[in-house]
């Protein structure tokens, strides 16, 4: 064997990973967040369409690599935790590229008693105790609304622009034909976000309340224009997507729902249909503390610190060197 | 043709879009964490060489284009049709027109060889190797022992190129060129 034994990173970018790490830890501890561990092989998995688990076989039982520790950490909140947070590896099938890696760390958090707007201030300060000072602005970060970012941005209305016309407009941005693309409204919305509007985010931005089919795990609750709005959020810097927060839904009833219509659209999607993760559910019927939690891309947050564009400068073996 | 998955395009691949042979040349993965996946590709036409972007929906796939670059020695050209000659001793010719032999015009030399891109069979672009050697036919008289100063002046090709050439340069000289840059590299006789 010759050629590729050595890693992908530069050592010196290992050294301030280390360091990074260390620094979020004691941001946290600092605030009295407790640290957590939670297990990365387990027999549920999420149902969202566009995130798809490893598997790996034990005990002839399949297992999922988890694409996020989310489900077990509101588990330890149900039985009583108080704010936790957790660095771990987190693991999302067939994601691949500059700033992918199928198996990335992840930090993720979660506060009771807090809510969405409240986390967003603590996002900005653990960037702020994190990075170098010279590259965050001065001035609180920008807070835009959804909407709001595709009027300023595309002059359109994500919510009321018909779903042919959104077509329309992510296909020309694709250069492509629209009969040779079929995309649902929110798929649309995806590639005009990613391809149109992130790119554009330089300067650090927290994206609020996503259409309500985008909501995920998070609260939903009509807008002033009337239009139902996930109290989600999402913060970008250097045209990058950092973190993705949320106001947790607390209902069992409505995440019950929500897996429910998720592996519905998985299968009409000809994707796998997940078995739902009762035990979440159970320590919801038990009583999910009111709280907001955030999951933050931890290669991404070091991408920023040693300002680089691809993945591999800053994780020590990509998976094409594994 | 086998068809290919947008996590199978690497640089150098060739697929058939919208009827048309393409050569792969970058390939991104676009995701929202929670969104729907996409693949940014970066491609050049083979048959008018124009590159461009275009987002795939990841898992989306293309067919295969039966693409093969051949290396052939250069023939002659009849004034329409340029011929040319596999070099693996299959002494099979094939005849490209002026629009496929775009800019390997200008570096045409009898028994040099050439790469032929082949689109089912027909030639569908030539492209020169990178160093050429070529004999001047016309150009001003050399000045004899200017082989250091600076200075320049055209000088023509046997292929009918022209390129800029130092002074110390004549008729009959064979000269080393760049094909990409179309720059004089040295004197070789």
């Amino acid at each position: 064997m010759g050629a590729d034994w050595q890693p992908s990173a530069p050592l010196e970018n290992l050294r301030q990973r280390a360091l990074l790490l260390a620094q979020v830890r004691a941001f946290f501890a600092g605030r009295g967040v407790l640290e957590v561990e939670t297990p990365l092989l387990c027999q549920a998995t999420v149902t969202d369409l566009h995130l798809d688990s490893l598997t790996v076989d034990h005990l002839g039982q399949r297992r999922f690599l988890q694409t996020s520790p989310e489900f077990a950490m509101k588990r330890l909140l149900a039985a009583g935790s108080g704010p936790i947070y957790q660095l771990c590896k987190a693991f999302r099938r067939d994601e691949s590229g500059s700033r992918h890696n199928p198996e990335f760390s992840m930090l993720e958090w979660y506060r009771p008693g807090m809510d969405d707007v409240q986390l967003m201030d603590e996002v900005e300060s653990l960037l702020r105790a994190c990075l170098p000072g010279d590259l965050l602005p001065a001035d609180r970060f920008v807070r835009v609304t959804y909407r709001e970012l595709f009027q300023q941005y595309l002059h359109l209305d994500p919510f009321v622009t018909a779903t042919d016309e959104l077509t329309r407009r992510a296909c020309l941005v694709a250069g492509a034909n629209p009969s040779a693309m079929q995309l649902s409204r929110d798929g649309a919305l995806d590639l005009l976000m990613s391809h149109a509007i992130e790119p554009q985010l330089q300067s650090p931005v927290f994206v609020t309340r996503f259409p309500a089919s985008q909501a995920a795990l998070a609260r939903v609750i009509p807008d002033t224009e009337g239009d139902a709005v996930a109290l989600r959020f999402e913060l970008f810097v250097s045209g990058m997507e950092i973190a993705n927060g949320y106001l947790e839904l607390t209902d069992p009833q409505e995440q019950s729902r929500r897996f429910a219509e998720d592996n519905v659209c998985r299968a009409w999607a000809g994707l796998p249909v997940h078995p739902v993760d009762e035990r979440l559910l159970a320590a919801m019927e038990s009583g999910l503390p009111d709280c907001a939690g955030v999951a933050l891309g931890f290669d991404r947050l070091m991408m920023l610190a040693v300002n680089t564009a691809r993945i591999a400068d800053v994780i020590s073996f990509t998976a094409d060197h594994a | 043709m086998a068809t290919f998955s947008t996590n199978e395009f690497k640089p150098g691949l060739k697929v058939l879009l919208d009827g048309e042979p393409c050569s792969i040349l970058e390939n991104d993965y676009v995701k929202p964490g929670k969104g729907q996946a996409f693949n940014r590709v970066k491609m050049r036409n083979l048959l008018n060489g124009r590159v461009w972007e275009r987002t795939f929906k990841s898992g989306e796939s293309l067919e295969g284009a039966d693409v093969m670059e051949t290396d052939m020695s250069y023939l002659y050209t009849d004034g329409e049709f340029w011929h040319f000659m596999k070099t693996d001793g299959s002494f099979e010719q094939f005849a490209a027109d002026q629009a496929t032999m775009t800019d390997a015009i200008n570096w045409l030399k009898e028994e040099e060889t050439y790469v032929v891109t082949l689109y089912n069979g027909s030639p569908i672009n030539v492209t020169a190797p990178n160093f050429v050697e070529i004999e001047v036919t016309e150009t001003d008289p050399g000045l004899k022992g200017d082989t250091a100063q600076g200075g320049s002046k055209p000088a023509t090709l046997a292929s009918g190129a022209v390129v800029k050439v130092p002074l110390f340069v004549n008729i009959g000289d064979v000269l080393r060129v760049d094909t990409r840059t179309g720059e004089y590299q040295n004197r070789v006789r």
